[in-house]
């Protein structure tokens, strides 16, 4: 091309071009990797190797057609519009190549390759051995046949261009100064952007389509009817089911004649009217071919040394023409061919795009119309504002989705299209925020300095830089930034952020399906391991299901709370094991002090009970008494090493005030009372936490009892919630929060006595404790597992494990020992309640 | 390294009064790092039951002795650099120990904290004649 003849080359030295002679030393035993094209593909993949160490596995040839190093072929729309300049999309400059000890022949075509002699022959005579051949060539502008369209010799006439390169591109730019009128051919998405691009310079932009309608391979003829008004309103003429069949014009393009008749004048004409694989070395060198360079699931062509990756690959009949698919075509064969995971397959991919098109808001994904009679389809149509919004869902799983002109739901729903997450039952709330009070802000409208995570005090902008500075998964971000690491109660927010941020770009971390982060299995297998193995310490976990035996710290509260559910009494006990928390039976303070809570079922205290406390807390000098949120009484501040002493002179059980535990039944008068009781919530209420004291789960448990629907103990936002509601009658809500975050719970029954209120409550319990995540609070779980399928399993017995349940929980039950009485008499450990606290006079906290 | 006995100073780890009241708050951030590297015997091996800590006096200074299930001895500086909490009540594993107050991870082999936040400060410290004896 002589273009380049004006202009510099892109990421390149300042002396021009270069090729690292690297010379083919005998002495260097590595494997010889070339690969032919450095476009996105390609270079990812340089990179991908890189990473893995492939730098002294392999000597690295790269061929590339253009003279520049790598860049973004993406950013190209915003170069034509003057948004971006063109070396800001550079991604890897020649240097870097150099650096590297990558050897670039950059402006260099592969002719053929000679895949029995393992020889690749280059259009400057070059001829280059390899022992690893990949092919990422990807695609090249398709070019309609139109009369007139070509010179004699074969090249595009003068002020025809294609969309594809960075010198197209400066060559549009360079004709937008000189030319008036432009007629951009093709209504997709690159022909949308040049026409925006176009038109943005002054030219008057016409576009020609030859669908009904624009984008017609992403939207439904609606949501392209509602773009075309978008596109329109920019001022660009577009025209549908229209095809040129003449391009008018000798020495440079005149116009274009429609096959209607139609004339448009234009002294710029862009063709975009889609890519084509470019297969040309493919098909020299012998290799299988049908739309695209066939390859298998580990990139492999039908040579078994020849890879094709990118828009020049075919994979189980796909062809991809997205980056992210290609880079993880990258990633695959980076794996397989450094050996790092030699077994990798790629199963090809879910692609979903979010994109700015002529200014508006797109994103897709999947299918865009239902293709099944019982397809669930939900549209939301806004023709005035430019919006139009759609979903489609087989089977309970989103199946597709477009959004046009808003898409501020995209993070959720590229989450649910890709991970198959849960859907909500009001299927609206996939498009729209109802609003449940604040209105909810968008992740990317979310300025910069706004604060995320309240507890730690990381802002969006944190937790963009920790994505920047290369945090690939949402694990990764929080352990850097430390969000969501406090109350938990942002953690969705901190991962569609970090989903945004990454641009979708992110790895899923495969500890986030185990239940604790050191030992790699989920929920339902790690218990099955435990008690097929008969495993019952932390210690006999790790060393059984931990490749290796390697105990991990952040793990051994979880395994502790879970062992103690499986196995109840047969349960052995390890110190280390236990959060401080559990080891002392107290709540530990910021200055490492403890509090200490007796219990007091229901909140109903006495006389005699409370000259005790007020008695202790006298003799050890208590800093403070506090009456707490879940009507018991705190004693604050009490040293470690006096915690059994003050157990001994309370003789009170614990209140457990501290655990991962059922904490509290909170309880108003009821009948005994109060005017308006219905029922009497004070007696179940002491019955529940009689029965339930406690017992461990996954994450705390508060529970409440009312007497009437006026709520005075808050039964509505409990894990379990009980309201009487007369006639003998007792409604149990699960699901209920009032903390971090606020939910009314869920109504799972009505039942008609105590007794039955009882055993629900037990029930829902001991299915949370054997199927939630490890602190998953009830909020988060009922609306996970979905309150239908809880009423099912847990009233209608519909896996018939009813039975299973209550047995297990009556384990539980049974296995209770108060831990104060227990360890206040004889430490379980040497030295377990000497004090951790530094021994020499520091500042003091301020008593009130 | 070898320690004669009269290397090693006296324990000087105090009882503390049973009911007197808890008001000392640590203050955060690193120890000061150890001037002289003075060995000091401040209790028994078995005083540190396996994967547990127990904070002890060192000279002058305030230490956290760990001793993991697979044996090895680890001892750091005892109120943690984020915000003075008693780092003997944490957890550990073979790479790190977990702060109890807001579960800063740090890492034994150079004090590091996983998030980046300030380090704690690391002491040597090893069995002599089933004694604990920390270096400070």
């Amino acid at each position: 091309m002589t273009i380049t003849a004006t202009y510099g080359v892109l990421g390149g030295r300042p002396q021009g071009m270069t090729s690292l002679g690297l010379g083919d030393d005998d002495l260097d035993t590595r494997a010889r990797l070339v690969v032919v094209g450095n476009g996105m593909a390609g270079a990812r993949f340089v990179e991908e190797v890189l990473e893995r160490g492939g730098g002294e596995q392999f000597r690295i040839t790269v061929f590339g057609d253009e003279p520049h190093g790598n860049y973004n072929r993406i950013m190209l729309s915003p170069v034509l519009a003057g948004e971006s300049h063109e070396d800001d999309i550079v991604l890897n400059s020649h240097d870097w190549y150099a650096d590297n000890g990558v050897d670039l022949r950059a402006g260099v075509r592969v002719e053929k390759t000679d895949t029995a002699a393992k020889l690749v022959y280059a259009a400057d005579g070059s001829v280059t051995p390899y022992d690893h051949l990949v092919l990422a060539t990807g695609s090249y502008s398709f070019v309609p046949p139109m009369a007139g369209v070509r010179t004699a010799d074969g090249e595009l006439l003068p002020g025809v261009y294609g969309f594809r390169t960075i010198d197209e591109t400066r060559a549009m730019l360079e004709a937008t100064g000189r030319c008036k009128r432009a007629v951009v051919m093709g209504g997709g998405l690159l022909g949308l952007e040049a026409a925006r691009a176009l038109q943005g310079h002054g030219l008057q932009v016409d576009l020609v389509h030859a669908m009904p309608w624009l984008m017609n391979a992403q939207l439904d003829a609606e949501a392209g009817a509602i773009l075309k008004k978008s596109v329109e309103s920019l001022g660009i003429t577009v025209h549908l089911d229209a095809m040129a069949g003449e391009v008018l014009g000798t020495d440079s393009v005149e116009g274009v004649l429609l096959k209607d008749g139609r004339r448009l004048d234009c002294d710029l004409l862009v063709v975009a009217a889609g890519v084509r694989p470019h297969t040309d070395v493919a098909v020299r060198s012998g290799l299988e071919v049908e739309r695209a360079i066939v390859v298998d699931d580990q990139l492999r062509t039908d040579d078994p040394d020849v890879y094709a990756i990118g828009e020049c690959a075919q994979h189980r009949g796909s062809v991809y023409g997205l980056v992210a698919p290609a880079w993880e075509h990258a990633r695959v064969l980076a794996d397989v061919l450094t050996g790092t995971d030699p077994a990798a397959e790629y199963s090809g991919s879910r692609t979903a795009t979010k994109l700015k098109v002529a200014g508006v808001d797109v994103a897709t994904m999947g299918i865009n119309t239902p293709e099944r009679d019982d397809d669930e389809f939900l549209v939301i149509s806004e023709p005035r504002r430019g919006v139009h919004l759609s979903v489609v869902i087989r089977d309970d799983k989103l199946v597709g989705a477009t959004l046009l002109g808003d898409t501020r739901k995209v993070a959720f729903l590229t989450q649910a299209f890709d991970r198959g997450a849960p859907l909500p039952e009001e299927r609206i709330r996939l498009l729209v925020d109802l609003s449940d009070g604040a209105e909810e802000v968008g992740v990317a409208e979310m300025p910069a300095d706004s604060q995320v995570c309240n507890c730690n005090g990381v802002s969006k902008g944190d937790i963009c830089g920790a994505v920047a500075d290369g945090c690939g998964s949402v694990g990764a971000v929080m352990d850097r930034t430390r969000a969501g690491k406090g109350c938990g109660s942002c953690k969705s927010l901190v991962k569609q952020i970090v989903e945004w941020a990454a641009d979708g770009d992110v790895v899923e971390d495969p500890s986030a399906s185990w239940y604790v982060p050191g030992v790699p299995l989920a929920k339902p297998e790690l218990m099955a391991a435990i008690r097929e193995q008969d495993l019952r310490s932390v210690s006999q976990v790790f060393a059984a299901l931990v490749p290796g035996g390697k105990e991990d710290a952040k793990s051994k509260m979880g395994l502790t709370s879970l062992l103690k559910m499986i196995w109840g009494v047969d349960f052995v006990p390890e110190k280390d094991g236990e959060f401080i928390n559990d080891r002392v039976h107290a709540n530990i303070q910021r200055d490492g002090t403890f509090s200490v809570v007796p219990q007091m079922k229901g909140g109903v205290t006495t006389p005699a009970q409370l000259r005790k406390i007020a008695d202790v807390a006298e003799k050890y000098e208590v800093p403070m008494v506090k009456v707490t949120g879940g009507q018991r009484i705190d004693l604050l501040g009490v040293r470690k090493e006096d915690l059994p002493a003050m157990w001994a002179d309370l003789g009170m059980p614990s209140g457990y005030a501290y655990g991962k535990s059922m904490r509290t039944v909170k309880t108003c008068v009821g009948s005994d009372f109060c005017r308006f009781g219905l029922g009497d919530s004070t007696q179940l209420g002491i019955d529940l936490e009689s029965r339930f004291q406690g017992i461990e789960s996954p994450a705390k448990m508060k529970l409440a009892v009312v007497g009437c629907p006026r709520n005075c103990a808050e039964a509505y936002v409990k894990d379990v919630g009980v309201v009487a509601v007369g006639n003998g009658k007792w409604e149990v809500y699960i699901g209920g929060a009032a903390g971090a975050s606020v939910r009314k719970g869920d109504l799972l029954a009505t039942v008609d006595s105590p007794e039955a209120v009882i055993e629900l409550s037990g029930r829902f319990m001991q299915y949370y404790r054997e199927n939630a995540n490890w602190l998953e609070r009830t909020y988060d779980f009922v609306p996970r597992i979905g309150l239908e399928k809880i009423k099912a399993v847990l009233l209608d017995d519909s896996e018939g494990i009813c039975a299973d349940l209550d047995a297990g929980m009556q384990r539980s039950v049974d296995a209770y020992r108060d831990p104060w009485g227990t360890d206040g008499g004889e430490p379980a450990t040497p030295g377990q309640f000497r004090s951790s606290l530094p021994l020499i006079p520091l500042p003091k906290v301020p008593v009130r | 390294m070898s320690v004669t006995t009269s290397d090693i100073a006296e324990p000087t780890t105090a009882g503390t009064e049973l009911g007197s009241p808890a008001r000392e708050v640590a203050v955060p951030g690193r120890a000061p790092a150890p001037s002289g590297g003075r060995a000091h015997a401040v209790g028994r091996v078995e005083d540190v039951p396996p994967g547990e800590g127990r904070a002890f006096v060192a000279g002058d200074i305030q230490v956290a002795v760990f001793r993991l299930r697979d044996g090895s001895l680890h001892a750091t500086q005892a109120a943690c650099p984020h915000a003075g909490g008693p780092l003997a009540d944490g957890q550990t594993d073979p790479d790190v120990l977990v702060c109890p107050l807001h579960l800063y991870a740090y890492r034994w082999v150079d004090g590091a904290a996983t998030s980046g936040a300030l380090a704690v400060r690391t002491y040597p410290v090893r069995e002599v004649d089933g004694m604990l004896v920390v270096d400070v």
